[in-house]
């Protein structure tokens, strides 16, 4: 895909969804827009997580904790003076990209299976953070009245969707230009080989710190709009380890080398989960996660978009 | 250029080199000079510090004591990738290859980050190198899955592809057939002749004799001899440290 294609494809859909939440040119219903927010922020915490597990190969167990920071930090600036969400967004960024670049100075020296207990220890430190902190609810969470609507989108939710819709072609987009930078080279080759890459000139430390950044600044972004979405926070929804989990299996599902591995798999687990959910129960979505993983784990170790690549290889050799 | 040792004609010069994994002393002030388009081997038994030392002045470990100089200017405290940028490559004794990369875009990775080869230039560049190497066949293969000799080949074309005043050879013939082994020699005499000053640590005898100039001995974390080819096989010390005595 060329460049301008992407950007054109990424117009066409904010277009479509500016179309839908503004316009109203065909009626929904509320619900989709409740479970398309869902879908989405999954794309940009699945996206967020892929910079740094699926390119650098540093698997992030703390999703979880940067996503509920972002939410929190929502809390702080509306207990402060109201903020609105357009300004909640990018200080949510920035704090989570600072939190990143702080987890990576603590935590790059560990690799493999110490880092991701690291980052895990880390969002459970900070759960229990949020849980002794009064000023946004402690333990008992955090209301946040919204506005019932909200011009030019009608029902608040509409302008939620579409908020969150604008972040992940965000999300995506960043993701997409860092894998085809000179930096995402870079990155690539301290997932192939962290000693190599440093030996063929590549500033190891510094890429590291780069990504780590990045990924925590999406996550932040993905949790900012969360309060309004809920309307109460409290830290066990907040840091709630499903999202750990899905951050990593739709990566893994889509094919993590790429930018498209995350978009596939949050689109597709994220919507067969909210399917599931009205359709059978919400209990069942870790069942579903657990079994699809381990079917691609086994089946398809590099996703969807490794399958694909494959079929093409093998047509055109046929 | 604060050193003399430029002016002498000195690449590389390692003073008193020290390095210490908890009690055991793996290198203990080991000094040696390279000059400057120089074939230099480095010998020594298992476990005798030839790697340690490589890592030291690789960057990659840090050295308790002593001072190791590049081209006159102090490396201590350098970073490995500031190392590569200022000239010294090396390969490594365990192919590292970058596996989800072709052969070619191996060489891409230092072109970009330790060379000033502009973008449009970069693949020319490195299909050059892999000529050099011999491995221009190779160039669009997935680099995980080469042969032994085809990866040992690579180690060289990636090390060569940072633009090295300064080449580090670690056992690049390490479990190869007589053949190849007269084929990775003949790619490093080659790029001597260019002009590249090289180390080479070997423990095929026949390759590492007939290609330096110049040996060191290590044994134990200590440099027990140094000296011309001949004046190695005949030393005693040497003698000792490889049949006991």
């Amino acid at each position: 895909m060329k460049l301008s294609s992407f950007w054109l494809w990424a117009a066409v859909i904010a277009l479509l969804g500016a179309a839908l939440t503004i316009f109203d040119i065909v009626p929904v219903n509320a619900f989709v827009y409740f479970a398309g927010y869902v879908v989405l922020q999954y794309v940009v915490l699945a996206t967020a997580w892929n910079i740094m597990g699926g390119y650098m190969g540093y698997v992030n167990f703390g999703t979880a904790g940067f996503f509920a920071v972002g939410a929190y930090t929502s809390v702080v600036l509306y207990n402060l003076f109201k903020a609105p969400l357009l300004l909640m967004i990018p200080v949510s960024g920035i704090v989570c990209g600072l939190l990143g670049l702080a987890m990576g100075y603590l935590t790059l020296r560990l690799r493999g299976v110490f880092f991701a207990i690291a980052t895990l220890a880390l969002a459970i430190v900070l759960e229990t953070l949020v849980i002794n902190w009064d000023y946004v609810g402690g333990a008992t969470g955090a209301y946040i009245l919204r506005d019932r609507e909200i011009a030019p989108f009608g029902d608040y939710i509409e302008f939620l969707f579409f908020t969150m819709l604008l972040l992940a072609i965000f999300a995506v987009g960043v993701a997409r230009w860092i894998e085809r930078s000179k930096a995402g080279r870079g990155i690539a080759a301290i997932r192939d080989d962290e000693e190599a890459a440093e030996c063929a000139g590549v500033p190891t430390l510094k890429l590291k710190l780069v990504a780590t950044t990045v990924s925590g600044f999406l996550m932040g972004v993905a949790g900012a709009p969360f309060v309004l979405y809920v309307g109460f926070v409290e830290p066990s929804s907040a840091f709630n380890l499903v999202y750990a989990v899905n951050s990593i299996a739709m990566p893994m599902i889509g094919g993590a080398t790429t930018w498209v591995g995350p978009l596939i798999g949050a689109l597709l687990l994220g919507t067969v989960q909210q399917v599931a959910t009205v359709t059978i129960s919400s209990e069942l979505n870790l069942l579903i996660v657990g079994v699809l993983l381990v079917f691609f784990v086994i089946a398809a170790p590099e996703g969807i978009v490794g399958l694909v690549r494959k079929w093409r290889r093998s047509g055109d050799d046929g | 250029m604060t050193d003399d040792g430029a002016a002498r004609g000195v690449l590389l010069d390692a003073r008193a080199v020290t390095k210490r994994f908890g009690g055991f002393t793996a290198l203990d002030e080991v000094s040696l000079g390279v000059r400057t388009g120089e074939r230099f081997g480095m010998i020594g038994p298992n476990g005798s510090g030839k790697t340690t030392m490589i890592n030291c002045i690789s960057g990659t470990l840090a050295n308790d004591g002593g001072e190791i100089f590049f081209k006159g200017g102090k490396l201590d405290g350098r970073k490995p990738h500031e190392r590569t940028r200022l000239g010294i490559a090396r390969s490594f004794q365990i192919p590292k290859p970058f596996r989800s990369m072709t052969v070619l875009e191996n060489l891409v990775i230092p072109l970009e980050y330790a060379t000033h080869t502009g973008p449009a230039e970069i693949s020319e560049r490195g299909m050059s190198i892999l000529e050099t190497i011999g491995l221009a066949d190779r160039a669009g293969e997935n680099s995980g899955k080469l042969t032994q000799i085809d990866m040992r080949k690579l180690e060289l074309a990636r090390a060569m592809a940072t633009e090295p005043e300064l080449l580090i050879s670690d056992e690049a013939m390490a479990g190869l057939s007589s053949s190849e082994v007269d084929d990775i020699l003949e790619i490093l005499f080659r790029l001597n002749g260019e002009g590249i000053t090289i180390i080479m640590i070997e423990h095929i005898m026949r390759a590492v004799m007939r290609f330096s100039e110049r040996i060191v001995v290590l044994d134990a974390g200590r440099k027990i001899a140094e000296g011309a080819p001949d004046d190695i096989v005949n030393d005693p010390e040497v003698e000792r440290a490889y049949l006991g005595e």
